[in-house]
């Protein structure tokens, strides 16, 4: 037990937080009904937000492209199921803001099979039919950043990899949806590494699985392909392993530069599920039209790991998996980084990777009264990126955020929430970080 | 179904949060405490009893009733205050007048902490500022001690404590030399067995090594306390005194007799490592630390008193704020980009 917990790869700080996944981890992935309509968002992605190219009324089989790249920076939307466009127009956005989108109505007898393009051949294809294709196919990071897949792995001139790491930490509570990808789609994750590694020219690859998934572990490590240099290593349990940061300093000892991005040190980085969609979806030609989302948390009746279409409304998810009376708190991710929602009236998106239902027992916990910071500094022994946030609660109590930004390093802090989750005295830091770094944008912006 | 009636709930993340909060750790320095609090009053009987009861009274209340003076609410609640009391009371010679302890009970709190603004803005560890206005005021009082294990300890209360307020008490004939008393004026060392068991003289909480040390573990492994503080203290005075007592170990005392004697265990395990007064990096801990070891050893053996533990962590609280301002944690990815540069 000594050797192995020596052996494990880690990176210096955060946190333990309980991990809560023991309730889906075992369970199978489970395929959803088709809901009666589906809100399908026009910008699920970071970048320019799609453009239709169906009209209202026009029908559309599973898997038909329903709307188009606007750019490099913006990805293509599907048909999740065959049926009628009823409608273009603006759905609720999980920040409650209103965002095109169309409405599709399934037909009743709409079936699983999914129409299929131009198959991309791994063998034959070049690194930028790979780019194309992978764009083509609607891919975004799957773990939640919901960035577009393609334009991370395009490598910029003069840059170059020689690592691809393959994200399988999923270090947030109450999460399973990698695990259970690892699992289940296995075949799937070395086709899409193969797709990857060529696409960004990395030498080698490695997927990095926390301790506490030790049947993913040697699942994969089982079946890696004699012909591919991939490794399977573990990591230790603490949040947040699974930051691009935290698992590049804990795999390779290498830093990120502040501002910069993981090419910068020759690592590309991608989540286990995006690329399992990458081996299952390029031999095909085929688009994303459905992910798997874990959902869970004390307020659900069947927590479980679900195979969901795209824009699947969250109320019609729930309400297949039932809750409880004394429900109070749905958020999308785990509960470390999700986002709070104020309406059921929203889709599943690309970026799903989790609903996680809190009730009133979970509330209880929540400690209302503020102390003064005491100094104690779990903070500081929390933070991955070694800020102080301390410190920088203090400057954001007195309203010098320019200060925070300039001298303390504000825009290094990547949210993560380690901070508040350990604080005896219950200051709301990374809260007061956001609101710093939106005053400070702000006021770039206006001058 | 109603659950799709609900009103839900928004914040923002992180949704959970861990349960360790201020009024627990507090809580907790309290309860570390009690064993030695415990010892005391079994090695100086009725007398530490009543000091330590009336140091720890004198501070909350003073807490309690400075808060309502201003119109703030009272923040007795997160403990603080208790630690403050206990701590000062267990530094405290047994058989000090009562007056005098309540006196520098109130002065801990409000010179020493409420006047900084409350918990979290004070610059020194509170119970060590009443002690030390009280060294000040009352040298005679403040260095005159009881012995241990007096066989009337539980019958009587000693005749000092009662003196009526701003007259001179008097002491019992017999008064005992604490250890590093009798190594500094007389030089006499006393046996490393009875100094780490407390069996020795000195003041009321202090002279238990054991038990301090006991509790200080708990406190660590609870994370409540970094063990960083009083590991450098300890290695600081180790390594800087063992010099001296290689160079000439009949002038100079073995590290041992420096760590077990006077109020190092206690002040380097619950009073160096008060958090407010101590900094926060790890590196910053560890000058802070040595700073403490070495000035303990340059006053023990060089100053004017026999004792240097108070002085020494009151500097070294003074030096924290300017140890956190120049040690600042390096931030992920800024150090490949200096070297560049």
């Amino acid at each position: 037990m000594l050797t192995t917990s020596l052996k494990m790869k880690t990176f210096p700080h955060g946190v333990h937080p309980p991990e809560r996944k023991e309730e889906t981890s075992g369970k199978a992935i489970h395929r959803f009904p088709f809901a009666p309509v589906m809100i399908i968002h026009l910008s699920q992605h970071t970048g320019a937000p799609s453009r239709p190219i169906v009209r209202e009324g026009q029908e559309v089989v599973r898997g038909q492209k329903i709307a188009e790249a606007e750019g490099f920076v913006s990805v293509p939307m599907h048909a999740p199921a065959s049926g009628i466009i009823k409608k273009i127009g603006l759905a609720p956005s999980t920040l409650g803001k209103m965002i095109p989108a169309i409405y599709l109505q399934p037909f009743p007898a709409s079936g699983q099979e999914v129409i299929e393009g131009t198959p991309c051949d791994v063998e034959t294809a070049t690194p930028d039919e790979i780019i194309k294709a992978i764009q083509d196919a609607g891919i975004v990071g799957l773990g939640g950043a919901a960035f577009p897949t393609h334009v991370k792995l395009k490598i910029p001139e003069g840059k170059w990899v020689d690592s691809l790491i393959i994200n399988g930490i999923e270090c947030e509570p109450y999460l399973t949806t990698d695990h259970r990808v690892m699992l289940e789609q296995i075949d799937d994750i070395y086709m899409g590494i193969r797709y990857t590694m060529k696409a960004t020219g990395a030498k080698r690859a490695i997927i990095g699985i926390e301790s506490n998934k030790p049947d993913a572990v040697e699942a994969l490590r089982k079946t890696i392909p004699p012909d591919l240099p991939v490794t399977v290593e573990v990591f230790k349990v603490k949040y947040p392993q699974g930051a691009e940061k935290m698992l590049i300093k804990g795999l390779l000892n290498r830093e990120v530069p502040s501002g910069g991005l993981p090419v910068d040190v020759h690592v590309v980085v991608s989540n286990v599920a995006t690329t399992a969609e990458i081996g299952r979806l390029l031999p095909h030609g085929r688009g994303i039209q459905e992910r798997v989302v874990t959902i869970t948390g004390p307020g659900v009746e069947k927590k479980g790991n679900y195979l969901i279409p795209i824009g699947t409304p969250l109320r019609y998810a729930l309400e297949q998996v039932g809750l409880r009376d004394n429900v109070s708190r749905v958020f999308l991710g785990g509960p470390m980084m999700g986002q709070a929602l104020a309406s059921l009236d929203i889709p599943i998106n690309k970026g799903t990777s989790g609903v996680v239902v809190f009730t009133e027992n979970e509330d209880a916990r929540i400690p209302e009264k503020i102390y003064p910071c005491i100094r104690c500094a779990y903070c500081v022994d929390a933070c991955p990126i070694f800020l102080n946030p301390s410190r920088l609660g203090i400057l954001a109590k007195n309203e010098q955020y320019d200060l925070m930004a300039e001298e303390f390093h504000l825009f290094d802090c990547f949210e993560c929430g380690a901070c508040s989750y350990v604080c005896p005295s219950n200051i709301p830091l990374v809260q007061y970080f956001r609101i710093a770094k939106a005053i400070v944008r702000e006021r770039k912006a206006a001058s | 179904m109603n659950t799709f009636q609900r009103t839900l709930e928004i914040r923002t993340s992180p949704h959970i949060k861990n349960d360790i909060r201020v009024d627990v750790i507090m809580r907790n320095v309290v309860f570390a405490l009690l064993p030695v609090a415990a010892f005391a009053i079994y090695a100086f009987g009725f007398t530490a009893l009543v000091l330590l009861t009336v140091s720890t009274l004198s501070c909350v209340l003073s807490e309690h009733l400075l808060c309502i003076a201003t119109g703030r609410k009272s923040t007795i609640g997160d403990w603080s205050a208790a630690i403050t009391g206990l701590l000062y009371g267990l530094t405290l010679p047994p058989g000090l007048p009562l007056w005098m302890v309540a006196g520098g009970g109130f002065i801990a709190i409000a010179l020493g902490k409420f006047m900084f603004g409350g918990l979290g803005n004070n610059m020194f560890n509170p119970a060590l500022v009443g002690r030390a206005v009280l060294q000040a005021a009352f040298p005679v009082a403040m260095t005159t001690w009881a012995p241990a294990f007096a066989p009337d300890r539980f019958g009587a209360i000693l005749g000092s404590s009662l003196t009526f307020p701003f007259a001179t008490p008097v002491f019992q004939a017999i008064t005992s030399a604490t250890p590093l008393g009798a190594m500094k004026f007389d030089h006499q060392m006393t046996g490393s067995f009875d100094l780490a068991m407390g069996l020795v003289g000195g003041s009321t909480g202090e002279t238990s090594s054991l038990l301090i040390l006991l509790g200080g573990a708990y406190l660590a492994s609870r994370k409540m306390l970094n063990w960083r503080i009083p590991i450098s203290i300890f290695a600081a005075v180790a390594i800087f005194s063992g010099i001296f007592h290689l160079i000439n170990p009949t002038q100079y005392p073995s590290p041992i007799f420096m760590l077990f004697s006077g109020g190092l265990m206690l002040g380097a395990v619950f009073m160096a490592t008060d958090m407010v007064a101590s900094p926060m990096t790890t590196l910053g801990i560890i000058i802070y630390g040595s700073l403490i070891g070495v000035l303990v050893v340059i006053i023990r053996i060089w100053g004017g008193l026999p004792e240097g533990v108070m002085y020494a962590i009151l500097f070294g609280n003074a030096c924290s704020p300017l140890i956190d301002r120049v040690i600042q944690p390096t931030v992920y990815g800024t150090r490949k980009q200096r070297q560049a540069s």
